[in-house]
C-alpha cells in the first residue's frame, strides 16, 4: 500500500469497449457482402480497384497525418472505409490513375482539409466519386457488363435516361435486385447491400431513421409520378432496385460524421435527400441523383443540428 | 418489466460480493470523523482536542436549515481537529477520535425497541434529526428535511431505492438480505409522515431476485407493493426510479415533491429504523469493497471515519501492489481519491481498487458525432454539445440545460471516441458558478 501509486482520473471508471476502429471495422464487415458481389459480377478487376483505392486512400491518410504532425491514423479503419466506399461507387474497368486521383481528393481534400476525421462537412468518398464524374465523365459512365468481358453499357438509370423506359424495362426488376446489371461495384446488388447493412442494424451503428426516411421520400416521389403518367415514368420498385440509392441511403448518407446526431435532425436529413433524389433522377441532366443529394444534405448538417440544439433548448428553458 | 423512459447504458455488473454476508469490521485505533458529510452547512463542532467522548455522543451540531449532525462512532478521547482529505475531493475539517475499545455508549441510546406508533410524529422527526440521518444513496441530503415538504406539496407516493444500478456495489443487496424487517419497519416511520392512503413501492432491480423474493414475503402482509425494475443504468437515480414506477416525469427544475413522490434509500429506511426504535444515531453503514486489486472482496459494516487504508488492511491487502485507481463509491458516479487516508462517510456506499492502468492512459479522440450519447442520456440532454460549450462558450452551456446533467456518466461509458463528456460538463458546471460569484461581487460592489 506504501508503495502503490494513485491515480487521478475522471469518472466513470468504467467504458464500453466500443472505439473508433471497432465501428470502422465493423463498417467494411457490412461492406463486405457487396465488395464479394463486386467480385463475382465483374471478377479479379474489381477486386483489384477496391484495393487501389484503400491502399492509396491509407497512405494519402498517412502522408496528411505526418505533414500536420498528428499521431498516424492511418489504421483506424476510417481511411479504408473510404477507400472502398469509393471503389464501390466507380466501374471496374475505371483506370486506376484516376482511382487514385479520386483517393487524394477524398482524403486530403475533402476530409483532411476539412481538420480530419470528425470535422469532415461532405461524405470524403461521394465527395471524391462527383469530383471523378465532372472530371472524366467518360469514364465514369461506361459501365462493364457482368459475367462478359470487355462489353461495356450504360446503367438501367442511364438507359432510362436516354433511351426511355421501354428500353429500361427490358431490364427485368430481379436481374436488378441481384445485380446482374450494369453499374458501379457496389451500387448493382441490392441484395448484397440489404444483407450487409444488417449488421450495422444489430450493433446499433446506424439507425432505420435516414434509410427509411431516405428511401421512404425518394419512393412516394417518384411513385406520384409513376402513378400519373405510367408510361412516361418508371415504378418505384424499379427505381429501389436499380442506381445507387440503397447504397447511399444504408452506407452513405447514414456516415456518422456527416449526418446530424438526433432522430430529430436524421429524419429531416433523410428527407431532404429522398427528395432531391427524385428531383434528379426525374428531370435532371444526370441520369443518378443520390449522391448529388446527399452532398447537398450534408451542407445542411451544420444548420439541422443547430435547429434540434435550439428546439431541445426550448425545452430546458426555465419557465 | 418496468424501467426509465429516456436513455440508460447496461455496463458489465461486476457484482462479485452479493453472496458474501455482511462481516462487522473491528473498531480501528484511529477515526477520522469529518464535519461535512452531507449537502448543506458542515455541522458546528461542540467538542474541543482533549474531551473524552462516548459512543453515539454528538460532536458536531446541525447548523442551519440543511445540516446534519454528526456523531462519535466510538467513545475515546479527540486527538485533533483538523483540515484533512474527503472522499469529495476537498479538505474538511475533520475530528480525529482516538478509539479506547470501550465502546461505551452515551446514556439513553442503543435501547431496547420501541414501538415508534406510540411516539407522535414530531417526536420521530426530532429522533431523525438528532441521529443525522442523511440519504445513503450518495447526495447526502439531510433526512429530516425531506420528511418536511412544504405544507402546499402532496406527498401521494412512497419509493424505496432497492435499484442499486452501479456496477461492483452490493450493499444494499445484502442489506436487503438480511434485515428486511428492519428496513420495511424505516419504510413504515417514513409513511407515518404522510396521509393514509399513500402507496408506497420498493423498487428492485431484477438482477437481485433473491433480494425481491425476500422482501416480497416480508412486504406484502403490510401494504408495500415490490416492484421488479429491468436492469439498466441509472435506474438508482431519484428521478428515473420515480418515471419507472409510476411514469411519471420530474420536469425541468422540478424535485420529486412537485409531482408527489419521495424516494428513499434502502440504508436510509435502515437508519432511520435504528434511530427511531433503537435511539441508535448514524455512526456506521454497510458498504462494499471490491475491485480487481483487492485480495478479498467483502461487504462490511464500518464505523463512519473508518480511514481507507484500515479497511484495505481488513480485506488482506492489495495484491501484488498493482493498484492504480482507489475510488469512493461506484465506478460510473464515484470519484477517484488520492490518498489511503480518506475517511468513510454517511454517503460511501462502496470502496473499489480497479488495476486497470488503460483507463487512466486513455486519451480524448476525435468526436464521430454518432449521437450514442444523445441516445443513452437518461435526461435527454446533448452531452457532446455541452462537452464542446465547455470549452468554448462556458455560459451558452446553461442554455442547453447544463444544470439538469446528473452526471451519471452513461454518454462518457458508450462514447466511442471516449471523450470525456462528464468531465466537460462537471468543468462547465464549476466555470458557470465561478460566473456567477463574481457577477454577484462585482454587483455589490458597484
Amino acid at each position: 500500500m506504501e508503495n502503490t501509486k494513485l491515480i487521478i482520473a475522471y469518472p466513470p471508471y468504467t467504458k464500453n469497449t466500443d472505439s473508433i476502429e471497432k465501428v470502422m471495422y465493423t463498417v467494411i464487415l457490412a461492406l463486405l457482402p457487396a465488395m464479394i458481389a463486386a467480385v463475382y459480377f465483374f471478377g479479379i478487376r474489381a477486386l483489384m480497384l477496391m484495393l487501389v483505392c484503400g491502399i492509396s486512400a491509407m497512405g494519402f491518410e498517412y502522408i496528411v497525418n505526418k505533414i500536420r504532425k498528428q499521431e498516424v491514423a492511418c489504421f483506424d479503419g476510417s481511411a479504408l472505409v473510404t477507400g472502398i466506399l469509393l471503389a464501390l461507387n466507380l466501374p471496374s474497368n475505371f483506370p486506376y490513375w484516376m482511382a487514385i486521383i479520386g483517393s487524394f481528393v477524398a482524403i486530403v481534400v475533402v476530409k483532411q482539409l476539412f481538420g480530419g476525421l470528425g470535422f469532415n462537412v461532405f461524405n470524403p468518398a461521394l465527395a471524391a466519386r462527383v469530383f471523378l464524374l465532372i472530371s472524366f465523365p467518360v469514364a465514369m459512365t461506361i459501365w462493364p457488363v457482368p459475367f462478359v468481358d470487355m462489353q461495356t453499357a450504360a446503367s438501367p438509370l442511364g438507359v432510362l435516361k436516354t433511351e426511355g423506359l421501354a428500353a429500361a424495362n427490358s431490364i427485368t426488376l430481379w436481374q436488378a435486385f441481384i445485380g446482374k446489371v450494369g453499374g458501379s461495384l457496389g451500387e448493382t446488388s441490392s441484395l448484397a447491400l440489404l444483407l450487409g447493412s444488417i449488421v450495422l442494424f444489430w450493433k446499433r451503428y446506424i439507425t432505420w431513421i435516414i434509410p427509411v426516411s431516405f428511401i421512404g421520400s425518394t419512393l412516394a416521389f417518384v411513385g406520384i409520378f409513376h402513378y400519373l403518367h405510367p408510361l412516361e415514368y418508371a415504378s418505384p420498385l424499379w427505381h429501389f432496385a436499380c442506381g445507387g440509392l440503397l447504397l447511399g441511403a444504408l452506407f452513405m448518407a447514414t456516415d456518422m460524421v456527416t449526418s446530424p446526431v438526433s432522430r430529430r435532425g436524421q429524419f429531416v436529413f433523410g428527407l431532404g435527400c429522398g427528395l432531391l433524389t427524385g428531383i434528379i433522377r426525374l428531370f435532371g441532366g444526370y441520369p443518378e441523383g443520390v449522391s448529388f443529394a446527399i452532398l447537398i444534405m450534408n451542407g445542411f448538417v451544420p444548420l439541422i443540428d443547430k435547429w434540434d440544439a435550439n428546439t431541445n433548448a426550448k425545452f430546458w428553458k426555465v419557465k | 418489466m418496468k424501467t426509465f423512459k429516456f436513455g440508460g447504458i447496461h455496463p458489465n455488473e461486476n457484482k462479485f460480493t452479493s453472496a458474501l454476508a455482511i462481516e462487522t469490521m473491528q473498531m480501528p485505533k484511529l477515526l477520522a470523523v469529518p464535519l461535512a458529510q452531507h449537502i448543506g452547512k458542515p455541522a458546528a463542532l461542540i467538542v474541543k482536542v482533549g474531551d473524552e467522548v462516548k459512543k453515539g455522543q454528538c460532536i458536531g451540531e446541525a447548523d442551519g436549515f440543511i445540516s446534519a449532525a454528526v456523531h462519535a462512532p466510538t467513545s475515546g478521547k479527540i486527538k485533533k481537529i483538523a483540515q484533512h482529505p474527503h472522499s469529495c475531493g476537498k479538505f474538511v475539517k475533520t475530528v480525529f477520535i482516538e478509539t479506547d475499545g470501550k465502546e461505551e455508549w452515551v446514556k439513553g441510546l442503543n435501547t431496547f425497541k420501541i414501538d415508534f406508533k406510540k411516539l407522535s410524529s414530531e417526536e420521530r422527526l426530532e429522533k431523525i434529526k438528532n441521529a443525522g440521518i442523511v440519504g445513503m444513496g450518495g447526495a447526502g441530503f439531510p433526512t429530516h428535511v425531506k420528511m418536511a415538504p412544504p405544507k402546499d406539496k402532496r406527498i401521494d407516493t412512497l419509493i424505496l431505492n432497492g435499484a442499486e444500478c452501479e456496477p461492483y456495489l452490493t450493499a444494499d443487496h445484502r442489506l436487503m438480505l438480511e434485515k428486511p424487517c428492519e428496513i420495511l419497519k424505516g419504510l413504515s416511520i417514513i409513511a407515518s409522515f404522510f396521509p393514509e392512503n399513500l402507496k408506497v413501492y420498493i423498487g428492485i432491480e431484477n438482477n437481485k431476485p433473491d433480494a425481491i423474493k425476500r422482501m416480497k414475503e416480508k412486504a406484502l402482509p403490510l401494504g408495500f407493493e415490490v416492484i421488479t425494475l429491468k436492469s439498466r443504468y441509472p435506474q438508482g437515480g431519484e428521478k428515473q426510479l420515480i418515471n419507472a414506477i409510476t411514469q411519471r416525469t420530474v420536469g425541468n427544475g422540478q424535485l420529486p415533491f412537485d409531482v408527489g413522490c419521495m424516494v428513499n434509500n434502502v440504508a436510509t429506511a435502515f437508519a432511520i429504523y435504528e434511530a427511531v426504535c433503537k435511539n441508535k444515531p448514524l455512526i456506521e453503514r454497510v458498504l462494499t469493497v471490491s475491485g480487481m486489486a483487492l485480495r478479498s472482496k467483502k461487504n462490511i459494516k464500518a464505523p463512519i471515519g473508518t480511514m481507507f487504508s484500515d479497511i484495505v488492511n481488513f480485506c488482506g491487502g492489495i495484491a501484488s501492489g498493482k493498484m492504480n485507481l482507489l475510488i469512493s463509491g461506484g465506478p460510473m458516479m464515484g470519484k477517484a481519491q488520492y490518498s489511503f487516508d480518506v475517511p468513510v462517510v454517511k454517503t460511501t456506499s462502496g470502496i473499489l481498487f480497479i488495476d486497470e492502468l488503460k483507463l487512466a492512459e486513455k486519451k480524448e479522440r476525435p468526436c464521430l458525432r454518432c449521437g450514442r450519447c444523445e441516445e443513452v442520456c437518461p435526461i435527454n440532454l446533448k452531452p457532446i454539445l455541452l462537452a464542446n460549450l465547455a470549452q468554448t462558450n462556458v455560459e451558452q452551456a446553461q442554455e442547453y440545460g447544463l444544470s439538469q446533467c446528473m452526471e451519471c456518466g452513461s454518454c462518457a461509458f458508450v462514447c466511442p471516441s471516449k471523450r470525456d463528456l462528464v468531465h466537460w460538463i462537471k468543468y462547465a458546471k464549476v466555470m458557470n458558478a465561478n460566473l456567477d460569484a463574481i457577477a454577484k461581487c462585482k454587483l455589490q460592489s458597484a
